[in-house]
Parts: structure tokens; C-alpha cells; sequence
């Protein structure tokens, strides 16, 4: 009871800071039609950011800082890199996302070297927020819930509530109808990249210190992120919520437990002969391949994934 | 096959490139230089294997890097299973084991790749090539784990035919000899009916479903196939470098041959050939002299998505159809005319670049001044502003000379092509 109240807590933790990622990366899917390969990039981005600025003013600022100066920036690799890429069609554009993945991790490569960096918890948000049986529960993990929470119920208004969130979603399907009524698409495009590039950012923020800021970090998270959007439907958004809540659960349940296949096949009364490498394996040496054998399952299954309305 | 295709034309250009590829050694004797060609032959099947996908069948895997891997690790432990019970022939046709191994991987994995195209297939092969990458540190029986396993390609006591592979240059003969026939298999498959289809699939999936043929069918035999060849490039390297890593199967060596056959050109059949000497020459000389070469490739890649979509041997077609055209005397002024800012812009951006690095990675054993000594070829102070500055103003000079230079260019160019295309229509 204990094991699985804590892991749920924390998958759930993990699960809202996927899904900032993978919010931005539907968003802009379902605009643009392109992948952006280099979205785990700026998560990593906003780590180093927050880093650096936590090194000169302490964490605070960096935490609206850092989102902004990543925005900022998606919003430069949109209008001067993207859009020139868009006249080359669809695989020009997420090629070029892919060279600036690779670009942007050689940069921070470049300027905070190749080992992680010490990028820490603040003191404020260090220690115990309750203690449950006999775990702790830290404060810190609540405050990245509330983050991730407040955020997402910020997105939501701003998409469904506001004029600006009406025109975006009517940019999502009809652009030239947009246009053609006199907005400024390119512009709103441009919005939606910056917006999303800043979401990742606030995830790298809040994520960096509680996991390691280190350049192997995009990479990480990068693949789960993909499948998290493959899992969930290609451009659905409440897809992308449960995929990354599902995700982060059973990263969290996999990594804590250590029965062994062997076990799991006793538990339904198959024994497997002893002694092949297979069967020894633990539930926690199979974490980190859980998620792509959910996303094979769901191709094969469900090729649309969890929510997906289309083929494509 | 047709007359059309076996003209003799074609054959002289084949029949040179393995008259020069086999000669090569005889002129170029050093170990560096044999080696570094050794790697070029095994990158170009790697990255024409790619292609057939990216190219031909208009797939973007990020993935690939799984059937060179599994090829590479198949041969390797048949390689240790003969052990002394072989001989330099068997060895010789190792490769063929790891295409196998490719071939097989292709067909699982394929299955479940090729269901979809476009995105969705880049982000599916992306995500198997995470998987295989993940597993093979699973099971460090069969991958070794992090050292890898190694063998001894020397086997037997009888020399085949005079050879036993041990010198470099022997095996530098049987990695041309590989990689002309699989370049020339692989040239024979686009001629073939499934060639062509794989073309329709690429242009128009819904026209060739309509005209009655299985998009999902032709791109899943596409896939096997080019698995089979990635198998058989995994094998050379396993044979050449005798030592095969977890490193083979992961997303590096994916994006490292996408990156090839791109900057090469995959719009055309030797594009990636072009890219994988480029980029190979490009590894060993430039990786050499600086720290920060995979930064300059990526900006070089980058510079090449926006500028030139595609790839090298887009460049070159162009120039021959101008050349024959009798218009490249036209464009030539421009480009001697624009060689000079360029070369001003890359000499500031390379030193801001390595000013920065010898800055900011002093600390990690670069040696700070060693690496701005290199580039500018002068002692210099990192902590003073003066070699920032004139960094920063030849990078700004480059920028407004090649932009003025280069907007003419622009201009000449279009009208060129104009000129060109106009003629033909």
C-alpha cells in the first residue's frame, strides 16, 4: 500500500513534467505539421538557463526568466531557421530540427563542458513536505505539481477563454481561412513555437535540479517524449495527458520494482525453466525498455494511439 | 537488364571508380590514409543502404543505425564461433552473414515499422532504435556490454589465394571489393520493378495504391533489403575494426549516416558516396586539428538543410546541366567573385568559435592558449578584449561582404536557371 501511493505520487510528478514537454510538441505538430525533433533540446535549455541564472540571483528569477529566454529563442529558430526550411517541404524542416539538436548540444558542450552541473534545489523548497507511513514525501516534488498543474490549468484557459487561444485553435485547421480574415498566421505560428519551446524550458527549470542537468539530458527524455505523442495519438492533446501520466507511472512503478520475470510468470503458476538470461532479468533492468514495448504494442493494437482521430 | 542501363558509358565509370579504388594503395601507402579509406568504403554502403529508405523510398528512419549494428555484432560472434576451424575465404564472406542478420532484423522489425509512413515512421523507427539500444545493454553475453567484443579477423593457417586479411591493406581489398558489389546491387535494385514502385510510394502512396500495388508491402520489402546491405556494411567494420561496441546499434550512428546521405544528396544515386568521403575526410582531418568539430558539422549541416535541400550532388547536377548548357561561364565570375567574403566570414566565425572553446574549456585540458595559437596563428590573450574584437569585426565585415556579394549571386543565379529551365520547357 505504502510502495504504491508513493510511486503513484511520484509517477504522477514525472508524468505532469512529460506532459509540459509533450504539450508543446502536439501543440506544434498540430500547427506546423512537423516534429520538433530539437523540443527535448530546449527542455535542456531551460535547465542550463535556470543553472546559470541561479549562479548569479538564486533560483527565483530563473524560474521566469529562463522559460522566456528559451521561448525567445524558439521563437529566432522559427522565424529565421524554420520557416526558410518550410519551402523545402516537411522532411527538410524536421531535419533541420534533428541538425539543431546536435547543434545545441554541442553548444552546451561548448559552454558548461561535458560532466553535469550543480544545479540545485533551492533551500526554501528543500525538505519535508509529509511524511506518508514512513516515507517522505519531499517539498519540492509538490512544488513542481503545483508548477506543472498551475501551468496546464493557464494553458487551457488561454486555448479555450481568450481571443488569442480562439484564433490559434482556428490556425490549427484552417490556416488560409485565417489568413484570410486578416491575421497575421506566420506571426501566430511563430507565437505557438515560442510558446511551446517556452513550456519545455519551465519543464527543463523545474526538472533539471530535481533529476541532473547534464548535455546527455535531451537525449533522455527526448525519446520518451516521442513516444509519450506516439502513444497518446499524434496530435491530441488529451491524448498526450494520459500517455505522459501512463509513462511516468510505469517508469516509476518499473524502476522500484525488483521481482524478476521469473517471478511474474510464478505469480500466474507458469514456471520458466531456469537458468536463460531472459528470465533472470528484473522488472527494474527492464524500465527503461518499457515505454518503447508500450508503444510497439499500441502500433500494433491501436496504430492511431490512445486518442489519436487520425492516420497519418 | 536492359542495353539502356549496361551502355558503355556506365561501365567505363564503374570499372574507373574500381580501377582507382584498387589502386589507390599503390599511390597512397601511408597506414593513415588507407585506414581512413577503409572507413570511407564502409560508411558509403552504410550510407547508400540508407538511402534506398530516405532516397528511393522516401522513409526517414532514425533507426538505421540497428541493421549495421546487428550485422556488425552477428559477424562478429560467428567470426569467434569458427575461431581456428576457418580460413581467410570464410572469413572473406563474413559480411554476407551480417546481411543476413540485417535481413532478418529487417523483416521483425520492418513489420512493425513499416505499417506507417512519413512522421510516423521517423518517430516509430526512432523509438525500435531506442529499444535495440536499451536491450543490448541488457544482455552483455551477446553485446559485451561496454567493452564490447572483440575478435581476431587472422584465422586459419593457409593464406587464401595469398591473403589472410592481417595488413591493412588487404582488408582495405576486401571492403572495395564488397562495396562495389553492394553498390552496384543496390544501383541494379533501383532499375527493378521494385525500384520504380518504391519511387511511386514515394511521390504519389496514393496513386500506386490506386493503380493496385501495397504501399505497406513495398515499403516493408524496401526496408528488408536495405537491412540486408547496413548488415553486410556492419560486417566490414566488424572484420576492419575487430571490435564491435553497443555504440554500433545506437541513435549516434543513426543520425551520423542520416546526416551523410543528406549532405551527400539523396536525391541521387551516388549522393551518399560523396557525403560519406566528405564527411569521413571531414571527421579525421578537421577532428584532428579542433575540439569542436561536431559543432562545425552541425552547423555545416544545418547550412546545407536551409541553403542547399539537395545535398552536394544537387549542387553538382546543376553545374554539369549549366556546363552543358553552355551557361557556366556565366555563373563563374560570381563564384570566384563571392570565394573571398566566404572565406572572411568562416575565418572570423572559426575563431570566435575556438576563442571560445579555448575560453571555456581551458580548464578541461585543451590548453588555453595552444588552440587560439592554432587558429589564428598568433600568442594570444583570451582574458583581453583585442582578439574578441577582431574576431567579432572580421565576422562582421565577412557577413556585409557576403551578403552584398552573395545577394548578386543570388540574382545571377536565378537568372541562370531561368535561362536554363526556359530552354528546355
Amino acid at each position: 500500500m505504502e510502495f504504491v501511493v508513493i510511486s503513484l505520487l511520484n509517477g504522477i510528478t514525472y508524468g505532469l513534467l512529460l506532459f509540459m514537454l509533450s504539450s508543446g510538441l502536439t501543440l506544434i505538430f498540430s500547427m506546423m505539421g512537423i516534429l520538433n525533433f530539437a523540443h527535448a533540446s530546449f527542455y535542456m535549455l531551460g535547465a542550463y538557463f535556470a543553472y546559470q541564472i541561479s549562479t548569479w540571483t538564486g533560483f527565483w528569477p530563473g524560474l521566469i526568466v529562463a522559460p522566456l529566454l528559451v521561448g525567445a529563442v524558439g521563437a529566432l529558430v522559427e522565424r529565421y531557421g524554420l520557416r526558410r526550411a518550410h519551402r523545402y517541404g516537411h522532411v527538410a524542416e524536421l531535419l533541420f530540427t534533428f541538425g539543431l539538436a546536435f547543434v545545441v548540444e554541442e553548444l552546451v558542450h561548448l559552454i558548461w563542458g561535458k560532466t553535469s552541473v550543480d544545479y540545485k534545489i533551492p533551500a526554501e523548497l528543500d525538505g519535508t513536505l509529509f511524511s506518508l507511513f514512513d516515507t517522505d514525501f519531499p517539498i519540492y516534488k509538490g512544488f513542481m505539481m503545483l508548477v506543472s498543474v498551475g501551468m496546464l490549468v493557464a494553458l487551457y484557459a488561454l486555448l479555450t477563454r481568450t481571443r488569442i487561444g480562439l484564433i490559434i485553435q482556428a490556425a490549427l485547421t484552417k490556416p488560409d481561412m485565417v489568413e484570410a480574415l486578416g491575421h497575421n498566421v506566420p506571426r501566430i505560428f511563430m507565437l505557438v513555437f515560442g510558446g511551446g519551446t517556452a513550456l519545455a524550458g519551465l519543464a527543463g527549470v523545474i526538472g533539471g535540479n530535481a533529476f541532473i542537468t547534464e548535455p546527455g539530458m535531451a537525449a533522455a527524455v527526448g525519446s520518451i517524449v516521442f513516444v509519450i505523442v506516439v502513444v497518446g495519438g499524434l496530435g491530441s492533446l488529451g491524448g498526450a495527458f494520459i500517455a505522459s501520466l501512463l509513462i511516468g507511472c510505469i517508469q516509476t512503478f518499473s524502476v522500484a520494482l525488483s521481482i524478476s520475470i521469473t517471478d511474474v510468470f510464478a505469480l500466474v503458476g507458469i514456471a520458466l525453466p531456469e537458468g536463460s538470461q531472459v528470465a533472470r532479468l528484473t522488472i527494474t533492468q527492464l524500465a527503461p525498455v518499457l515505454p518503447y514495448l508500450l508503444m510497439v504494442a499500441i502500433l500494433i493494437f491501436r496504430p492511431r494511439g490512445l486518442m489519436g482521430s487520425r492516420e497519418s | 537488364m536492359s542495353p539502356a542501363i549496361l551502355n558503355r558509358g556506365r561501365l567505363a565509370v564503374w570499372g574507373g571508380c574500381l580501377a582507382l579504388a584498387l589502386a589507390l594503395p599503390l599511390v597512397l601507402k601511408s597506414g593513415f590514409i588507407i585506414s581512413l579509406l577503409c572507413q570511407i568504403g564502409i560508411m558509403a554502403v552504410f550510407s547508400l543502404s540508407y538511402n534506398m529508405l530516405l532516397g528511393q523510398t522516401g522513409l526517414l528512419s532514425f533507426g538505421h543505425a540497428v541493421y549495421y549494428g546487428l550485422g556488425a555484432f552477428a559477424t562478429m560472434h560467428l567470426l569467434n564461433a569458427i575461431g581456428k576451424g576457418g580460413g581467410p575465404l570464410t572469413t572473406a564472406l563474413l559480411p554476407l552473414a551480417g546481411g543476413l542478420a540485417g535481413m532478418v532484423a529487417g523483416v521483425v522489425l520492418g513489420y512493425v515499422t513499416t505499417r506507417k509512413a512519413g512522421t510516423t515512421f521517423a518517430m516509430i523507427t526512432l523509438g525500435i532504435g531506442e529499444l535495440v539500444a536499451a536491450c543490448s545493454l541488457m544482455f552483455p553475453a551477446v553485446f559485451g556490454g561496454e567493452g564490447g567484443v572483440s575478435g581476431n579477423r587472422v584465422v586459419g593457417k593457409e593464406a587464401f589465394l595469398g591473403f589472410t586479411w592481417g595488413p591493412q591493406v588487404e582488408m582495405y581489398g576486401l571492403i572495395v571489393l564488397w562495396a562495389f558489389a553492394c553498390t552496384v546491387a543496390m544501383f541494379a535494385l533501383t532499375q527493378t520493378p521494385l525500384g520504380r514502385m518504391a519511387n511511386a510510394v514515394r511521390d504519389n502512396p496514393e496513386r500506386a495504391e490506386f493503380v493496385g500495388y501495397d504501399t505497406e508491402r513495398v515499403r516493408f520489402l524496401m526496408v528488408i533489403l536495405s537491412g540486408f546491405f547496413a548488415g553486410i556494411a556492419g560486417g566490414l567494420s566488424a572484420l576492419n575494426y575487430e571490435i564491435v561496441t553497443a555504440e554500433t546499434l545506437n541513435a549516434h550512428t543513426s543520425g551520423i549516416v542520416l546526416l551523410i546521405a543528406f549532405v551527400g544528396g539523396i536525391g541521387f544515386f551516388y549522393g551518399p558516396i560523396i557525403g560519406a568521403i566528405l564527411v569521413t575526410v571531414m571527421q579525421i582531418v578537421i577532428g584532428g586539428m579542433t575540439h569542436a568539430w561536431l559543432l562545425y558539422f552541425g552547423l555545416f549541416f544545418l547550412f546545407m538543410v536551409l541553403v542547399a535541400p539537395g545535398g552536394i550532388a544537387s549542387l553538382i547536377a546543376v553545374q554539369r546541366n549549366l556546363w552543358q548548357a553552355g551557361l557556366l561561364g556565366r555563373m563563374l565570375p560570381h563564384y570566384l567573385a563571392v570565394t573571398p567574403p566566404v572565406l572572411v566570414l568562416l575565418t572570423g566565425l572559426v575563431g570566435l568559435i575556438e576563442l571560445g572553446y579555448a575560453l571555456l574549456s581551458g580548464d578541461a585540458g585543451v590548453g588555453a592558449g595552444d588552440t587560439a595559437t592554432r587558429v589564428l596563428g598568433m600568442q594570444l590573450h583570451l582574458g583581453a578584449p583585442g582578439p574578441w574584437l577582431t574576431a567579432l569585426a572580421i565576422t562582421g565585415i565577412g557577413l556585409i561582404l557576403t551578403r552584398w556579394i552573395g545577394g548578386r549571386l543570388g540574382v545571377a543565379w536565378n537568372a541562370t536557371l531561368a535561362t536554363l529551365y526556359g530552354d528546355k520547357a
